[in-house]
């Protein structure tokens, strides 16, 4: 027999110290069969199908999808990427609303977020930028859906319910714009609802909803405020629930072209 | 052996009589072994029984010949991931499965299929049917000569074709695992964008102006850029007259519509060059009106050229005022 040297006793001890945690309990529990966390998961077909299928990601992902539509150059990733900034909006969006007042405060408050908070900038700047960019992602992604021709039979319902995800990504965007209380914000949401004071016949009451009142106030902050932390972000996840298991009932991604 | 239900003996017992010109009664007489067989045909048709050996001899042979082809580009693309649902395409393809069905005549009868006296003549009709009757009308003489030995029990009636039980629906498609294929590059593009965006924010710092004021109006007032080129096509026009809401509303629904108002059905881009070209210039138009709201619009909503007057933005304040 031979003798081992320190090192790799060592080695063999880590070794089987991991081995023993990854087979116990604790992680067996945590993570279902196949999943690669778990102890001996080799890289083999079966397992390849049991990490989506044993596992939450089933509820986004089907086991297999047609190889054309895994090439990068045919969706671009847009969907998928309008889904990612959307959550790193809501999460970067929660972490603002612990310093933030949508009062007569709301503009002292983002002034104290960025110059006594950590990080606060770099975060309101992330969550300003990201909703930019939310905007012109998802409107790439409307265009790459429509150079495919991928609205068409069966998937016209879920262009329908695309549509109104721009809605709600475009009134996410244009309530938050108000929030930051400032000259831009103030005005710009006072252009908007401007125009939707033009509206034949119920031109002024729709301002009035608009802005809880005739012109924007701090009454206007609040409405905005909780359309934009609740309702709205309420819809749109029921709305992308739908449009993502439209199109794995619709057959997955449409194509080849 | 099995019982044969009485009409079906029957209804052969008709056809046999009706070929051999015999009575009904006597048919079935015989066929139940109760009575001597009628025999007229000479002797046993040896090429009625070559063509029938042939014929099944060849038939499933043309069956693998069709169906390689098909199948083996097929197999080429699809590699070990692929899919491919049980034999769908094998069933769907399976050209002619041919079935000779077989007519047993009851050994009890004794009697042979009688056969015409010209075999060269008959040959095709053979194939469905022996054909005494026409060998009757031929003036075959009706010899009895009969060998218990060489019995034709079986003839080719039909050519079915076969039809799998199962019905495909789809056909077998190209796919790969979801993990790792699919996930890796979602997962890189997602890194990739955070990274972007986190880059951005650290470089770009957003605008915060002087705190809201309604008293003091800014000049311009404009709107987030995604709106402004619908600011720009607002100013072309008395927006009272234009009316802003309903038309933006029609437009909209028009838009959730427009997959039941295109019902090309087409898809390749060449299939459907006014589609592409009506959203190009919709882009295009889109693109133009947005450019000219965020960067030609100065105090006034007056024409302004960016280099010489400046920019209007203050969405991006900071890198406007970079110097
Ligand atoms: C919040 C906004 C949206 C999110 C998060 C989203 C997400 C997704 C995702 C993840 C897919 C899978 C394929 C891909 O990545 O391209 C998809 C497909 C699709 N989306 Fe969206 N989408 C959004 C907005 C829209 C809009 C505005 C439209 C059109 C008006 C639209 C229409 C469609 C259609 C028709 C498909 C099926 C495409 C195909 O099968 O090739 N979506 N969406």
């Amino acid at each position: 027999m031979q003798k081992l040297s320190l090192r790799d006793k060592i080695k063999e001890a880590r070794i089987s110290a991991a081995d023993s945690f990854r087979g116990g309990k604790l992680m067996s529990s945590i993570f279902r069969p196949g999943s690669p966390f778990r102890k001996g998961y080799v890289d083999s077909p079966r397992n390849r199908s049991y990490v989506v299928m044993n596992n939450v990601l089933y509820h986004l992902h089907p086991v297999k999808v047609k190889r054309h539509g895994v090439r990068l150059s045919y969706t671009l990733c847009l969907g998928g990427l309008s889904f990612f900034l959307f959550i790193v909006l809501t999460i970067t969006g929660i972490w603002l609303m612990f310093y933030f007042r949508p009062t007569e405060l709301a503009y002292v408050d983002i002034q104290n977020l960025q110059t006594s908070i950590a990080f606060g900038s770099l975060v309101r700047n992330m969550h300003r930028w990201g909703a930019h960019l939310m905007v012109l992602v998802v409107f790439l992604h409307m265009s790459r859906v429509f150079y495919h021709g991928a609205y068409k039979a069966p998937r016209e319902f879920n262009w329908v319910i695309g549509v109104i995800l721009l809605l709600l990504t475009l009134l996410l965007s244009f309530t938050g714009y108000l929030l930051p209380w400032d000259q831009l914000a103030i005005w710009a949401v006072t252009v908007g609802g401007n125009m939707a004071g033009y509206t034949p016949v119920i031109g002024a009451q729709a301002k009035f909803g608009l802005f809880a009142g005739l012109e924007a106030t701090t009454a206007t902050l609040l409405r905005f405020y909780v359309l934009h932390v609740l309702f709205l972000p309420f819809i749109i996840v029921i709305f992308m629930a739908v449009h993502f298991w439209r199109v794995r009932k619709d057959g997955g991604i449409s194509g080849p072209l | 052996m099995v019982d044969i239900p009485e009409h079906l003996l029957l209804r052969t017992a008709e056809a046999r009589a009706k070929a051999l010109g015999i009575s009904v009664e006597q048919a079935l007489a015989e066929m139940k072994g109760q009575s001597e067989p009628t025999i007229i045909s000479k002797e046993p048709d040896a090429q009625l029984l070559e063509e029938t050996a042939v014929q099944e001899a060849e038939v499933p042979k043309s069956e693998p010949d069709v169906e390689k082809p098909k199948e083996e580009p097929a197999a080429e693309k699809t590699e070990s991931e692929v899919i491919t649902p049980i034999k769908e395409e094998h069933a769907a393809e399976t050209p002619q499965k041919v079935a000779a069905v077989t007519i047993e005549e009851k050994p009890a009868a004794k009697a042979p299929a009688p056969a015409p006296e010209k075999p060269a003549a008959q040959a095709p009709a053979a194939k469905v049917s022996a054909p005494p009757a026409a060998a009757a009308k031929n003036g075959a003489p009706e010899e009895v000569d009969f060998a218990p030995e060489v019995k034709v029990t079986q003839r080719l009636l039909t050519v079915v074709k076969a039809k799998p039980i199962q019905k495909p629906v789809a056909e077998p498609v190209d796919k790969v695992n979801t993990w790792p294929h699919l996930m890796l590059p979602e997962f890189v593009s997602l890194m990739a964008m955070t990274a972007f965006l986190i880059l951005l924010s650290a470089i770009l710092q957003a605008p915060l102006l002087e705190e809201a004021n309604p008293n003091v109006t800014p000049n311009p007032a404009k709107a987030p850029w995604y709106f402004l080129g619908l600011q720009e096509l607002l100013s072309y026009w008395d927006p009272q007259i234009a009316g802003v809401m309903i038309p933006l509303v029609l437009g909209v629904v028009l838009w959730m519509a427009f997959p039941y108002i295109d019902r090309n059905p087409e898809t390749n881009p060449s299939k459907r060059k006014f589609a592409i070209m009506f959203y190009t210039f919709f882009l295009a138009g889109a693109g133009v009106l947005t450019i000219i709201g965020v960067l030609f619009r100065g105090p006034g909503w007056n024409w302004t050229y960016p280099w010489i007057d400046g920019i209007w933005f203050d969405d991006l304040l900071d890198w406007i005022h970079f110097e």
